[in-house]
C-alpha cells in the first residue's frame, strides 16, 4: 500500500516527504478503523499498561519477587479472614508477596510473546519470501518441512523439542518459535505469489530492480496485513504456550515468578489456598485477552475484504 | 472420488516420510549417548554396553539405522518402553480409547453448544446478545486451559463437592474392558451406578478440553452465518414471507455448515494438544499424560513412538475431513 512504484522514479528529495504523507494518510486510516472497534481499544489500553507494569517492576512491586517471609506463609488476600494489606493479594507457600512475583511475571511473558513473534517472524517471513519468488525446488523442500511441522500438535512438538535441548526458559522460547513459524512461512508465501504477478512488481522489475530490492522492498510491504494479524494471534499463542510448558515443568524453572511456573508450584495447595491457583491464572488469561482483542481490531482495520462490507 | 482420495493420500507421503525422520531424528541428537540415557543413572558394564549398542543397531551407519527403523515401522514393531518394556503399540492402543472418548465428548460439547450460540449471536448481530455470546467466546478462546481446569476442579471438586478431582472411574468399581470406552463398558457392566460414576468423572475434563474449540466454533459459526445471509437467496427466502426460524434454520444455516466442519476438523490436532493439559491436570490415563510421563522419565522409545503415532493420527483425521468436505462440496475435489 505504501510502495508507490512512482517512488523509484523520483529523485530521493521529492520521494521522502510524499512519502511520509502516504504513510500519516495510511496510518490515519488505520487508526479509524481500528478505534471504531471498542474491545481493540480496551485491549490496547490492557496491554500498554501491561507494559508499563513490566518496566516498572522494580518501582510498583511491593517486595521483590524472590524475598521470603518465614513468619507469613499463606496468608490470603487482604479482603480475606487473615490476610493483611501488607501483602495485597496473599502470599504464597514459602512467604512471597504473590502481587509482587506477579507484577515481575508481567516482564516474562511480555518478553517471551516479544522473542518468540520476533524469531518466528524473521524466520517465517524469510522463508516464505524465498519459497514464493524463487520457486522450484527450494519452495517444495520449505513447503514440505512445514507440512511436517504442522502435523504434529504443537504442544506436544515444543514438549519434544524442550526435552532435546534441556528445560528453561531459553529453550521453551526456541521451542514455541519454531512450533509457530510455520504460520508466517504459509502466509508470507501465499500473499507473495498473490502479488508476484502484479503490474507494479513487473514494472519494479523492469526498472532494473534487483531480486532482493523486489522481495524486500516492493513485494513484502504489500504482504504485511496478514502477517501483522498473525504475529498478533502468536504474540497470544506464545504466552499461553510458554505458560503451559512452564506449568508442566518444563518451561522456566522455580523460583523464576513466571505465572505458568508459578501455577506448577501453586498446585498443591489448590484446595487449601484458591489466591495462589487463582491470580497467575488470571494474569494470564487478561494478558492473553487484552492481545486477542487487539487481534481482532487489527484485522478488522488491515482487511480490506471486511473494510468494504 | 476415488481418484481425489488416493491424491490425498500420495500427497501424504512426503510428509509421512518427514514424521518419521522427526520421529527417528530425536534419540539421535539427544544431548549425549543414547545408550547410556536409556541406561540411567545405573550404569552400564562394558559388555552390556556393547551388546546393547548392537541390539539397537547404534553400530551401524546413520541412513542403515533409518532404514532398519522403517522396515520396523511397517512390521509394526514401534519399539518397547523402558519402563514397563511393553511394546509402545500396545500402549498407544490401551491408553488411546481414553483419550479419544474424552475428545470426543469434549467435541460433542463445543458443537453442541458453539453452532446454536454462533448462530444465535448472528441472528442478533450488533445487539447486547451478540456481543456478550462472542466477548464470552474469545474469552474462551483466550483460557489457559490448565488454569481453568484447576478453578473447576477448586469450585466444583472442593467447594461444591459434585465431581470427582480425578481418574476415569470410582474404585468401587470393577469390571472387563471390552472397548477401552468406560462410558460403554460401564453400560455393558451393568453395575449399579456405574455408568453415572464414569459419566461424573468424564463431566468436567471433557468441559475444559471443550473450551477452546467451542469458543473457535461459535466464532467461527457467526461469521459463515453473517456472510451466508447476506446472500440473495437468503433475501429471495425472506421475500417469499419465509418465517425467520425457517430462514436462519434451513437456508443459512445449511450453507454456512461448509467452513464450520473444516474448522471442527482442524480442531483435532488442537484436542490433542489440550489432551495433554488436560489429562495431565485430572490424571486422565490417555495418551496426552503418558506423553508428559514418559518425556519426565525419559522414557525416550515411547515419545518416539507416541510422537509419530500421534502425527499419524492426526494425519488421518485431516484426511477424513478433507475427504468429507470433497463428498459435500464437489467444487474442491478439482
Amino acid at each position: 500500500m505504501t510502495d508507490i512504484p512512482q517512488n523509484e522514479v523520483a529523485s530521493a528529495e521529492e520521494a521522502a516527504p510524499m512519502h511520509a504523507a502516504v504513510e500519516r494518510r495510511a496510518l490515519a486510516e488505520f487508526w479509524f478503523y481500528f478505534s471504531e472497534n471498542r474491545g481493540a481499544v480496551i485491549g490496547l489500553v490492557v496491554f500498554l499498561a501491561l507494559i508499563l507494569v513490566a518496566l516498572l517492576a522494580p518501582v510498583i512491586a511491593p517486595y521483590g519477587p524472590n524475598v521470603q517471609d518465614r513468619n507469613a506463609l499463606l496468608v490470603p488476600p487482604f479482603w480475606e479472614e487473615g490476610g493483611s494489606t501488607a501483602f495485597l493479594l496473599g502470599t504464597d507457600a514459602v512467604g512471597r508477596d504473590m502481587l509482587s512475583r506477579l507484577i515481575y511475571g508481567a516482564r516474562f511473558s511480555l518478553f517471551i510473546g516479544l522473542v518468540v513473534v520476533t524469531i518466528a517472524l524473521a524466520g517465517g517471513v524469510t522463508l516464505g519470501l524465498i519459497s514464493g519468488y524463487v520457486g522450484g525446488v527450494l519452495d517444495t523442500i520449505i513447503m514440505r518441512v512445514m507440512d511436517v511441522i504442522l502435523a504434529f500438535p504443537s504442544l506436544l512438538l515444543a514438549l519434544v523439542l524442550v526435552a532435546i535441548l534441556g528445560p528453561g526458559l531459553v529453550n521453551a522460547m526456541i521451542a514455541i518459535a519454531i512450533v509457530l513459524q510455520p504460520h508466517f512461512v504459509r502466509l508470507t508465501r501465499a500473499s507473495v505469489l498473490n502479488e508476484a504477478g502484479r503490474d507494479y512488481v513487473t514494472s519494479a522489475r523492469v526498472a532494473g530492480a534487483s531480486p532482493f530490492y523486489l522481495m524486500t522492498r516492493t513485494i513484502l510491504p504489500n504482504c504485511l496485513g496478514p502477517v501483522i494479524v498473525q504475529a498478533t494471534l502468536s504474540f497470544s499463542n506464545a504466552i499461553l504456550d510458554a505458560a503451559a510448558l512452564g506449568f508442566l515443568g518444563m518451561g522456566a524453572q522455580p523460583p523464576t515468578p513466571e505465572w505458568g511456573t508459578m501455577l506448577a508450584e501453586a498446585r498443591e495447595f489448590i484446595l487449601r489456598a484458591w489466591w495462589v491457583v487463582t491470580f497467575p491464572g488470571l494474569a494470564i488469561l487478561i494478558t492473553v485477552l487484552a492481545i486477542n482483542l487487539m487481534g481482532d481490531g487489527l484485522r478488522d482495520a488491515l482487511d480490506p475484504k471486511l473494510k468494504r462490507s | 472420488m476415488i481418484l481425489f482420495i488416493l491424491r490425498r493420500i500420495a500427497l501424504l507421503i512426503p510428509t509421512i516420510l518427514g514424521i518419521t525422520i522427526v520421529a527417528f531424528g530425536f534419540v539421535r541428537v539427544l544431548p549425549g549417548d543414547p545408550v547410556l540415557l536409556m541406561a540411567g543413572e545405573r550404569g552400564l558394564s562394558e559388555e552390556r554396553y556393547a551388546e546393547m549398542l548392537k541390539q539397537f543397531g547404534y553400530d551401524q551407519p546413520i541412513w542403515r539405522q533409518y532404514i532398519d527403523y522403517l522396515g520396523d515401522l511397517l512390521r509394526g514393531d514401534f519399539g518397547n518402553s523402558i519402563v514397563t518394556k511393553k511394546p509402545v503399540l500396545t500402549e498407544f492402543f490401551a491408553l488411546f480409547p481414553a483419550t479419544v472418548e474424552l475428545a470426543f465428548c469434549a467435541i460433542l460439547i463445543a458443537i453442541l453448544v458453539g453452532i446454536p450460540a454462533g448462530v444465535f449471536a448472528a441472528s442478533r448481530r450488533g445487539k447486547l446478545v451478540d456481543q456478550v455470546l462472542m466477548g464470552t467466546a474469545l474469552v474462551g478462546y483466550s483460557m489457559p486451559i490448565f488454569w481453568w481446569g484447576l478453578l473447576l476442579i477448586i469450585v466444583f471438586s472442593g467447594n461444591l463437592g459434585w465431581t470427582p478431582v480425578s481418574g476415569r472411574i470410582s474404585l468401587l468399581y470393577y469390571f472387563p474392558a471390552h472397548t477401552g470406552f468406560m462410558l460403554i463398558d460401564s453400560l455393558l457392566s451393568g453395575e449399579k451406578g456405574a455408568f453415572l460414576s464414569a459419566l461424573h468423572h468424564l463431566i468436567l475434563p471433557s468441559i475444559v478440553l471443550a473450551t477452546v474449540p467451542l469458543a473457535v466454533i461459535a466464532r467461527q459459526t457467526r461469521s459463515a452465518m453473517l456472510e451466508v445471509l447476506g446472500e440473495d437467496y437468503v433475501r429471495t427466502a425472506r421475500a417469499k414471507g419465509m418465517s425467520p426460524g425457517r430462514v436462519i434454520g434451513v437456508h443459512a444455516l445449511r450453507n454456512a455448515m461448509i467452513p464450520v466442519i473444516t474448522v471442527i476438523g482442524l480442531s483435532v490436532g488442537t484436542l490433542l494438544a489440550g489432551a495433554i493439559l488436560t489429562e495431565t491436570i485430572f490424571s486422565w490415563p490417555g495418551i496426552g499424560k503418558w506423553m508428559v510421563d514418559s518425556i519426565s522419565r525419559r522414557d525416550y522409545p515411547v515419545v518416539q513412538g507416541g510422537l509419530l503415532l500421534i502425527a499419524v493420527v492426526v494425519m488421518v483425521v485431516n484426511l477424513i475431513v478433507d475427504t468429507t468436505y470433497g463428498l459435500i462440496n464437489p467444487r474442491i475435489r478439482h
